[in-house]
């Protein structure tokens, strides 16, 4: 007993040191705040210099020019600063997983293939370390979707400044995540097959399982009374629009197939993942009306033959031909890379899209793919007081210096378990840390 | 061994009939055989070149008694009239596996085993030269018979399995003798390759680098061991030491590997026969300047099955390519004067052989040279000129009997005559069938037609102008053949004897209905040449794409060449004292930066306009793992003997993709598999070159060691090697340098030494001639570092990741060790928890010497980024971002005297920006080493329009080669293996 109480005891300081460690959520927006005289991305493609930005109770009340009304309440300067609506991170792991590499930390791949009924809401970690990063960069909401597997599950949104991942919920169950077999398949070396990668025998018979689960969910909506099939019953929303089928797929043929199927299952939302070859089939997706949420464009092309800048370039190809393009992170180290999301815009920027557009792409058509445009995505009267204010470009690494961030009007703390860090040993060699 | 030759001989010359002259016979009575064999009338190939029409071959036991013209046939003497027939010298096959069972693989426990399975041997299980052929020799007759009809003779076989392999075996493929006969040589060589044994799971060597490392330290040992230096008995280095006189064969299996091979070589005086890969072609300066005998196999890929584009776009240009131009192979080898043999190894099935070689043909190879290849070359190779490979008087009698030129498609291969005993392939008085006939057969007369290959004739039946489909086979003097009706769903069936003389054939016809009748066929005439359209189209060369440099996408057609450029009025940024100027010229002559400053006149350079654009010293990346065919030998706590120097890929695509990224140098560093990893190649970016050229003249000498979870092997499951903890990895450095010390007192005391190439590394460390490069995460374990160095009176150079760094800074800075970080990777392990993106900072601040790099192919073409982050996080100036990418790791690489900056007399390693290089919407638009551009936007353009082109005038090639029946495969794309530190390979 004494022993269990030695431990109980060595485990409250150890969690009281985590606990400490994270920052505290802000408290509901209880002023009216005046952001005054910054330039203002409105992430609708259009800019204001020298705005006034007012929000109460987290909702925005005004932005204008200079010549705005005169209103009561805390007022910050920004002159000479930037504005962006809060930057959304679609189809991420962010809070599934603390610590790549140790095991118990990992939690967003279930084993099964489909699995459609598994949730990521209720194991989001809304105190990890590495979703508090995401903010001294402008990152404020995220996509959380579990990943593996065929059908990998449920994901939900979330904005990044919460106790609990109920109080973190913006649209709970928004959307269901499933991945595409490959025509190509990697040889098992491991296993003594041949390196590299050969035809996939079994594409077309991975591809009606896909087809036959679907058709089965469809069945179940209509038996009446339903019997009890999680994970049939997760598939629903697909069918009435409710829900939106994340489509994941990277070349020409399997994303051919997969909408072709997809669509005559009776499934009404499909937005495409990854979209590698996306670009040779425009005129399909734009017929379907297909946005695409292009992975990471910090990552070396597929193909040796590729222009050595096709990832860079992708989403200015697909948004240049009429697509809805958003961008995300997924790829090695997803996670930490997440806050990166800014300058996957930039690099986009640099492949000579315009910069407003581009920060459409991981602020309005994010939220629109999302089906959260109502609230988030745009700052517009109406909506939702989630913005960031940095002291230059925000999606160029050396303007991305990020002063105030707001959730819902909450003034969110930009204190991390890396600032801190940095602050404490700065202060040991007598280092100054004022930006 | 001579001795034992003597001996072989003395047993053969009695020969075939008579066996062993001493041998007891019960089975009857024993009785010799002294009779001469003649061959007359035959256009006889005494040599390749060598060539007697009319020619007689006489041969009695087994050997060339006289051959060529005017040769006087002893009364007792077989005649045997070839008229109109050729005689060729048989083929040697001098690299096989023929008698001799390859070891299964030995199944794996799961944790991997580090110690030998062996006692009384070499510490390294791959290691076997004590292997000896003879003893699991088993003469295969059917493996024999295919190799006879393909025209080879004698074979030359080893086992097949590990790095050192053991002795081989040269065998005759006499059917009629035994192994006292036909066993030319018990010891016909010894045999090397890079590939470790399937018998044993002992880690080491687990990389190519290692392979060479062993086999090095081999040789050294051998040395040592003959001298008497060991208290311990090893057979395997025993049995080197005997067979050091033996012909030493190496397996190396591609062009890199040729020269790797040659290299080691190189270093104890032997003259490897290198088995290549069939690409020699690529690199034919480099393989002509090894000077090497070689042994080719010939084995050019099929095309692939292109007829699905969505599948075919998975192909890449290098491998849709290496199928149109690896058939030129061997006349590019001959026609740089290299002497090769060809060889049946590594065909999927060796009866293709035929085919591959008529491929060959089509590309241009000579057809004496392939015979060469086939004879006198092997022989030679082989030290057997003396008995093999030509029929002059005194040889083996290892003959062919031809129906004309050997190497023509329609020829027959009649005999197979090994050491005088003559091999039936087909039969030589096979009447010659062809012509057209009418065929009187239940009632109707067809016109039938026989076409091809004397013993494989084809055949055509017609009734008026309707086809008949019909087979046929003609085997010792019998037709057989059939026809169908198709309309009635009738089939006729007939054979016959053919009768040696006259034009008439008749035999037995079975009609539809079972009924026995008879047929008479009389020839009209004769038949049409079938091949004379299709001979015309094959004389016709095939089209061969043109090289380039290196032979992959985004090569270059040409080399491109230093030049003299003034860049105009840009801004510069020197990443030196001068910090960033404005409207600045820099003249760049004779591949140095000649001058720096405003109006320049060009004196005859080439003038870039600059304006608007930034200028840069070309981005170094500390850390990377690009252009290397390997990163851990992970089989050992230490792998101080192994080098990236030594497996340098200089056609890896991340070499082009950095230049477009403005990188122009990187180190390219061992993993972090083990405490003290292998040495490092540093390297310029010279797209094109080759190995040797991409590293560093005068390099500085570098070495990667490696601490925490990586080495501890945390992270997977393995719980066997030491250490397994910090504390543990502590004193594997104390050990390593004790020992290092100990090594170098016994050298320097003129004492008998093992030279140990481990030990030789750590010795120069401990001399500061090599420096350290230490992958690091954590602060306790970079303290620990520092004092070991300090307790041995060394500095440590370099802590790269060192992401706690900002923990010790003060202590680095006191050390003088320099800090190469990533800008902002964290939380992938456990180690990197606190992990802060202002670590660069703080470093910097505390005066380390800082760099950003990259250890990842992805982040290292966009360093300028990276270094950008350092002033979001932290508030460096946006000078001191730029040198962490430039000035800063040339400092930390001892190459800030040549590179990193824009400095009058430096190296002409510079990047023309679009855009302020630290912004993420810069691009490189033209990247420059020592004068001579390597990547420029404009030309990459170019090159993507003609990898297209190419791409689809390949795949065209290859779906007419599948529309005229060719072989083809499945369309694959190679997997790219992007390596980091904890790459275990």
């Amino acid at each position: 007993m004494r022993i269990f109480k030695n431990i109980l005891f060595a485990s409250m300081i150890f969690f009281g040191l985590q606990l400490w460690a994270q920052q505290t959520p802000a408290p509901a927006q209880s002023e009216t705040i005046i952001l005054k005289g910054a330039t203002a991305h409105l992430g609708n493609g259009n800019v204001i210099e020298n705005s006034i930005i007012v929000f109460e109770n987290g909702k925005i009340t005004n932005i204008s020019g200079p010549s705005g009304p005169e209103k009561m309440g805390k007022t910050i300067n920004i002159a000479g600063k930037h504005v962006y609506p809060g930057i959304i991170a679609p189809v991420s792991t962010l809070g599934l997983a603390e610590i790549d590499a140790i095991r118990p930390t990992r939690d967003f791949d279930e084993i099964g293939d489909f699995i459609p009924n598994i949730r990521s809401l209720i194991a989001y970690n809304a105190e990890s370390k590495v979703v508090e990063s995401m903010r001294p960069n402008g990152v404020l909401l995220a996509q959380i979707t579990p990943q593996g597997g065929d059908i990998s599950g449920t994901s939900s949104i979330v904005q990044l400044d919460a106790w609990n991942w109920e109080d973190a919920a913006v649209k709970i169950d928004d959307g269901i995540h499933l991945h595409w077999p490959n025509t190509m398949r990697r040889g098992r070396w491991w296993m003594g097959e041949e390196r590299g990668w050969k035809p996939n025998k079994k594409y077309e018979e991975d591809a009606a399982k896909f087809h036959s689960y679907i058709a089965n969910a469809k069945a179940y909506g209509k038996s009446d009374p339903a019997s009890l099939n999680e994970g049939f019953k997760a598939m629903q929303g697909l069918f009435d629009g409710s829900k939106t089928l994340y489509f994941y797929a990277d070349g020409e043929k399997e994303i051919i197939d997969g909408i072709t199927s997809l669509k005559e299952s009776g499934i009404q939302k499909i937005v495409l993942v990854g979209g590698y070859e996306a670009y040779k089939i425009i005129p399909f997706l734009k017929q379907n009306n297909i946005p695409v949420i292009v992975d990471r464009v910090h990552t070396t092309p597929n193909a040796d033959d590729d222009d050595y800048d096709l990832p860079y370039k992708l989403p200015k190809l697909l948004a240049d031909g009429g697509l809805t393009v958003s961008l995300n992170a997924r790829g090695q180290m997803e996670r930490m890379n997440t806050r990166n999301l800014p300058f996957y815009a930039g690099q986009v920027i640099g492949q000579g899209m315009d910069k407003e557009a581009a920060l459409q792409m991981i602020t309005s058509n994010t939220a629109k793919i999302l089906g959260i445009d109502n609230s988030y995505g745009t700052l517009e009267v109406g909506k939702s007081a989630t913005l960031f204010v940095s002291e230059g470009d925000a999606l160029d690494m050396s303007g991305n210096i990020v002063t105030h961030a707001f959730i819902d009007g909450r003034e969110v703390s930009l204190e991390t378990h890396q600032t801190k860090l940095w602050k404490r040993y700065a202060n040991k060699y007598g280092q100054e840390t004022e930006e | 061994m001579k001795r034992f030759t003597f001996l072989l001989f003395l047993f053969l010359v009695a020969e075939c009939t008579i066996a062993q002259e001493y041998f007891p016979k019960n089975d009857g009575v024993k009785e010799q055989n002294n009779n001469y064999t003649a061959l007359t009338n035959a256009t006889l190939y005494v040599t390749p070149t060598k060539v007697v029409k009319n020619g007689t071959l006489l041969i009695q036991n087994g050997k060339v008694v006289a051959s060529g013209k005017g040769v006087s046939i002893p009364e007792n003497s077989v005649v045997i009239d070839l008229e109109g027939k050729h005689i060729y010298p048989s083929f040697i096959e001098s690299y096989s596996g023929f008698g001799i069972e390859k070891p299964k693989r030995k199944g794996g426990g799961r944790s991997a085993q580090y110690g030998p399975s062996r006692e009384g041997f070499y510490w390294n299980d791959h290691i076997m030269p004590e292997n000896n052929g003879i003893s699991s020799f088993t003469y295969e007759n059917k493996d024999a018979e295919e190799l006879r009809k393909l025209g080879f003779g004698v074979v030359n076989t080893h086992l097949m399995d590990g790095i050192a392999r053991g002795t081989g075996v040269l065998v005759a493929l006499n059917d009629e003798g035994n192994d006292a006969e036909r066993i030319l040589e018990d010891q016909s060589g010894q045999f090397f390759s890079f590939q470790k044994s399937v018998t044993s799971n002992q880690s080491y060597p687990t990389s190519l680098m290692g392979s060479m490392a062993l086999l090095r330290q081999m040789y050294y040992d051998r040395d040592w061991y003959s001298n008497g230096n060991s208290d311990t008995k090893d057979r395997s280095l025993e049995a080197l030491i005997e067979n050091k006189n033996l012909i030493s064969f190496f397996e190396a299996g591609d062009k890199g590997n040729d020269l790797r091979a040659d290299k080691i070589g190189d270093l104890f005086n032997i003259n490897y026969i290198i088995v290549g890969g069939g690409d020699e072609y690529e690199a034919i300066t480099a393989i002509k300047h090894t000077n090497a005998k070689y042994i080719i196999p010939i084995n050019f890929p099929e095309a692939y099955d292109v007829s699905n584009p969505y599948m075919a776009k998975y192909i890449s240009l290098e491998d849709l390519r290496e199928w149109n131009q690896a058939p030129q192979n061997p006349k590019v080898l001959s026609e740089n004067g290299i002497s090769f043999a060809l060889t049946t190894y590594d065909l999927e099935k060796t009866s293709e052989f035929s085919k591959k070689l008529q491929k060959a043909f089509e590309y241009g190879f000579d057809k004496t040279k392939a015979l060469e290849a086939l004879t006198t070359v092997p022989a030679s190779l082989l030290g057997q000129s003396g008995s093999l490979g030509t029929l002059e008087p005194g040889k083996w009698a290892n003959f062919l009997v031809t129906s004309g030129d050997i190497f023509d498609t329609e020829t027959t291969l009649f005999q197979n005559w090994v050491q005088g005993a003559k091999h039936i392939i087909n039969e030589i008085n096979t009447k010659d069938l062809s012509g057209t006939y009418s065929l009187s057969a239940a009632g109707k007369t067809y016109q039938m037609t026989l076409t091809g290959e004397v013993t494989k004739p084809k055949m055509e039946v017609k009734l008026g102008e309707t086809e008949y489909p019909s087979k046929v086979t003609y085997e010792n003097n019998w037709i057989a053949f059939s026809f169908e009706d198709k309309d009635a769903n009738e089939v006729y069936r007939g054979t016959a004897l053919i009768p040696s003389k006259g034009n008439i054939i008749s035999g037995r016809l079975v009609l539809p209905n079972g009924l026995e009748t008879s047929f008479t066929a009389n020839k009209t005439g004769e038949a049409k040449k079938e091949d004379a359209n299709k001979k015309n189209g094959k004389e016709e060369k095939p089209e061969v794409m043109p090289l380039t440099y290196p032979n992959v996408g985004y090569g270059f057609s040409t080399l491109p060449k230093q030049q003299n450029v003034l860049f105009k009025n840009a801004t510069v940024w020197t990443s030196e004292e001068s910090g960033i100027l404005e409207n600045t010229d820099v003249l760049v002559k004779n591949g140095k930066i000649e001058k720096l400053g405003k109006n320049l006149s060009a004196g005859g350079a080439q003038v870039i306009d600059a304006t608007g654009k930034h200028l840069t010293a070309g981005i170094i990346d500390e850390h990377s793992h690009l252009a290397t065919l390997a990163v851990n030998e992970a089989g050992q706590n230490s792998s101080a003997e192994v080098t990236i120097e030594d497996v340098v890929n200089p056609e890896d695509i991340g070499i082009y993709r950095d230049l477009a990224g403005g990188v122009t140098s990187i180190q390219i560093l061992h993993g972090s598999a083990n405490p003290i990893g292998g040495r490092s190649a540093i390297i310029k970016l010279k797209w094109g070159k080759n190995a040797e050229e991409l590293i560093y003249d005068n390099s500085p000498k570098f070495i990667k060691f490696a601490l925490g979870e990586n080495v501890k092997q945390s992270n997977w499951d393995s719980f066997d090697r030491f250490p397994q903890t910090r504390m543990g990895v502590e004193q594997v450095y104390v050990n390593y340098f004790n020992r290092a010390k100990e090594y170098e007192a016994q050298k320097k005391s003129g004492e008998p030494y093992r030279y140990d190439e481990e030990m030789e590394v750590l010795v120069e460390i401990l001399n500061g001639e090599r420096f350290i490069s230490c992958h690091s995460y954590v602060q306790s374990e970079i303290n620990m570092l520092m004092k070991v160095a300090e307790k041995f009176d060394f500095r440590i150079n370099t802590f790269t990741h060192i992401l706690e760094g900002y923990k010790v800074a003060d202590k680095m800075a006191e050390h003088g060790v320099g800090g190469s970080t990533f800008s902002d990777w964290w939380a992938y392990k456990y180690e990197v928890n606190d992990a802060i993106p202002y670590n660069a900072a703080i470093m910097t601040r505390e005066g380390v010497t800082t760099a950003i790099n990259s250890d990842d192919g992805e982040m290292s073409r966009r360093l300028n980024q990276e270094a950008a982050k350092t002033i979001k996080y932290g508030g460096m100036t946006e000078e001191e971002a730029w040198k962490m990418v430039t000035i800063n790791p040339a400092k930390l690489l001892h190459l800030d005297d040549r590179v990193g900056s824009i400095k009058e007399g430096k190296d002409a390693d510079l990047v023309l920006w679009t855009d302020t290089p630290l912004s993420v919407y810069a691009k490189a638009e033209k990247t420059m080493i020592e004068g001579t551009i390597y990547f420029d936007m404009e030309t990459d353009k170019a090159k993507r329009s003609q990898i297209q082109k190419e791409r689809s005038q390949l795949i065209n090639m290859m779906l007419s080669e599948k529309e005229k029946g060719g072989k083809t495969k499945k369309p694959m794309k190679k997997d790219r293996i992007k390596f980091e530190c904890e790459t275990l390979n």
